[in-house]
């Protein structure tokens, strides 16, 4: 503040002034220093870094789309599914507002699961960062629970029975699951009622919860810094101004790069709205163009994409208790990541061959289990497989206190590796 | 001459990457422009680009279609609008069923009334196209068989005892199928095999598919009206987002220059 009284003293131009009239009456410019200007992040940032920034434009356009969306919809049961096709016949640009609403949903997983790779990648969520991860995994969780009552919303087929059997799994828990049922639906099957409480939820609740936890999630990462590639505190090692020596300031030297990823996410994310907004019906499922029917169960019921891992993974148990148990176990290993993980080397880049190997298994395992989840639970084969890539998911968590003690590790270098490209 | 050799030097990797970035979102763009749609049964070869065809097949349907189902989310104005019908046409061709070219393609029988003549209630069109696939409609209109079990007499290939009689008899004809028993014993299964003409229609069977295909595609269309205009536009964005790209990426490169 002093700085500033300083620089009005010298008499500058009316902005000038007026910022030093805000500032002393609201940190602006500090704010601007903490979290851009003078907010230090590793210079050797590579592709998987940009998955973050994109998280929060795919945020951006979520909220604001949802607010055009929720102009013209209607949350009734008699009545949501026609609206959403008045939005997209009558209302100007109604459609393009709607389909950036539905991409964006499936890109707000694609590069929310990218980013979580990103952490387990380069240890981003090791000591001391455990609560920038733990409040990253509540983000993920509330996103999940935005997503799917936001698909309850347009009231189709496919809403309704995803609804359905996604509401039932409650009634799984011990006690009082038919009650607690009851409750969450307001009704003894999924109705108006329920469908008015899912959009209170889904345009209100959830999205100041997830705008409140995305700016402690910020915060959290600015408390401790952002960690690289090769896994090293650039804190440690500062010049004579305190700068780290391996950091460059976030704006102007990440926002310029940032931007470049935001336009090529933007047009692969263009590229489905204009030219396949349905994504061959994995964005837009083509049972869900008929309107919800509670007499007519759908042959083939599957959840969205983004939950099919976790569905597979609740299908491969015959008991339906225990297939629950199971599932809500696959998200809640997440949250304990950094005490499962002994290791003291941070990137994947010094890591021995063990973690490379389980985080190869991992991720294939969740692939395959996203793919099983998709398809039909007939066929015995697929029942088998879907078991045996489970036991492999939870094996990766399980076990890593162990393969991680012992794990050979390469010599972490002091400063980060980088190579100007030009 | 140090000058020169700078300046036949070879694209620097990071641009070569932005260009093939740029590459491989028009060839996703147009990858999955392809890929959009079912396929089930027979190619329906639903082009809504042609708009003689929509016009036929707008024809179709009201006069074939709209006896049991509406579109009731289509507005008899944008039809006329998109497939370049004048007002006037519009009213006397199309509009049987309605007094203002802004109303939506309903129809005057209640779903209680036809559920109690059909057992089902005829599903509205509006979005039959998304949910079901062209091909999948191009198969079923084209799949229906003799079938003295059923009340309609006929049964269809595609929806096993489907409520739908044959609407279309007069102009296909009727046709039998032919089934094959296939494996030996406990697993022997009936397999289509070809349909048998019984007795003629007024079309021949090449322009009774065209008749089809015509009304299949007009189907197509009313599913998602904006879907030229949609990829009308996107070509734009796309373009636009390439030269900002460019220009981010200039951005990025001079900002970066003192990083060592």
């Amino acid at each position: 503040m002093s700085a500033a009284r300083s620089r009005a003293a010298v008499g500058q131009g009316r902005f000038a002034r007026f910022i030093d009239w805000v500032d002393e009456r609201f940190p602006l410019t500090a704010m601007i220093k903490e979290h851009a200007t003078e907010y230090y992040a590793a210079k050797n940032f590579n592709a998987w870094y940009v998955f973050g920034v994109l998280a929060m434009v795919v945020l951006v356009i979520q909220l604001v789309t949802g607010i055009f969306l929720t102009m013209n919809y209607k949350p009734s049961a008699t009545e949501a599914f026609a609206s959403v096709e008045y939005i997209m016949r009558d209302v100007q640009w109604g459609w393009l507002i709607r389909y950036m609403h539905s991409t964006g949903a499936s890109a707000f997983f694609i590069v929310v699961y990218l980013h979580m790779f990103r952490a387990l990648l380069y240890g981003s969520y090791k000591n001391p960062r455990e609560l920038l991860w733990i409040i990253g995994m509540v983000i993920y969780l509330a996103l999940m629970a935005e997503a799917f009552m936001g698909y309850l919303l347009p009231w189709g087929q496919m809403s309704y029975w995803g609804a359905q059997v996604i509401v039932s799994l409650f009634g799984a828990v011990p006690g009082f699951g038919a009650e607690l049922v009851e409750w969450i639906r307001g009704d003894y099957f999924i109705s108006d009622i329920t469908l008015n409480r899912f959009f209170a939820l889904h345009v209100a609740a959830v999205p100041l919860a997830l705008i409140l936890l995305v700016v402690m999630h910020i915060l959290a990462l600015h408390e401790t810094g952002s960690l690289n590639p090769d896994g090293i505190e650039i804190k440690e090692r500062k010049d004579a101004r305190g700068i780290p020596l391996d950091g460059v300031a976030f704006h102007p030297y990440y926002t310029a790069k940032d931007l470049v990823a935001i336009v090529i996410f933007l047009a692969l994310f263009a590229a489905v709205i204009f030219f396949a907004p349905e994504m061959g019906g994995y964005f837009l499922e083509h049972a869900n163009f008929e309107p919800a029917n509670m007499l007519k169960t759908p042959e083939h019921i599957a959840p969205v994409w983004y939950f099919t891992p976790f569905y597979a993974i609740l299908r491969s148990v015959p008991s339906k208790g225990w297939g629950a148990f199971l599932m809500l176990m696959a998200i809640v290993l997440l949250f304990f990541l950094p005490w499962l993980d002994r290791c003291r080397v941070k990137s994947i880049r010094y890591r021995g061959t063990t973690y490379k190997l389980a985080l190869g298994m991992f991720v294939i395992s969740f692939v395959a289990l996203g793919y099983l989840g998709l398809q039909p639970a007939t066929e015995k084969v697929y029942v088998y497989a879907a078991r045996m890539f489970a036991s492999l998911y939870f094996l990766f968590f399980l076990l890593m206190p162990f393969y991680t003690r012992a794990e050979k590790t390469r010599a972490v270098p002091e400063r980060v590796v980088y190579t100007a490209s030009h | 001459m140090v000058k020169s050799k700078v300046m036949t030097t070879s694209i620097p990797p990071c641009q070569r990457l932005l260009q093939v970035a740029m590459l491989a979102v028009l060839a996703l763009a147009s990858g999955l422009a392809a890929a959009s749609g079912g396929a089930r049964g027979e190619h329906a070869g639903a082009d809504i680009r042609d708009v003689a065809s929509l016009q036929r097949g707008a024809r179709n349907f009201v006069s074939y279609c709209m006896g049991c189902h509406s579109a009731q989310y289509v507005r008899y104005n944008r039809l006329g609008q998109d497939l370049q019908i004048p007002e006037d046409q519009l009213v006397r061709d199309l509009m049987f069923a309605a007094q203002k070219p802004q109303e939506t393609m309903t129809i005057a029988m209640r779903p209680d009334d036809a559920q109690r003549w059909f057992g089902v209630a005829p599903p509205d069109l509006s979005l039959i196209a998304r949910n079901r696939g062209a091909d999948y409609l191009y198969s079923f209109l084209r799949g229906f068989y003799l079938d003295p079990a059923r009340p309609t007499g006929v049964n269809n290939l595609m929806l096993a005892n489907a409520a739908m009689p044959h609407v279309l008899w007069e102009l296909q004809g009727t046709q039998e199928a032919v089934f094959e028993e296939k494996g030996t014993g406990e697993a022997v299964q009936k397999v289509f095999k070809e349909f048998r003409q019984v007795t003629p229609g007024k079309l021949s069977p090449g322009e009774f598919d065209g008749f089809v295909r015509d009304t299949v595609n007009f189907l197509v269309y009313v599913s998602e009206p904006m879907q030229l205009e949609r990829q009308r536009l996107g070509v734009w964005v796309l373009a636009f987002l390439f030269v900002f790209g460019i220009l981010a990426y200039l951005l990025k490169r001079e900002i970066w220059k003192d990083v060592k």
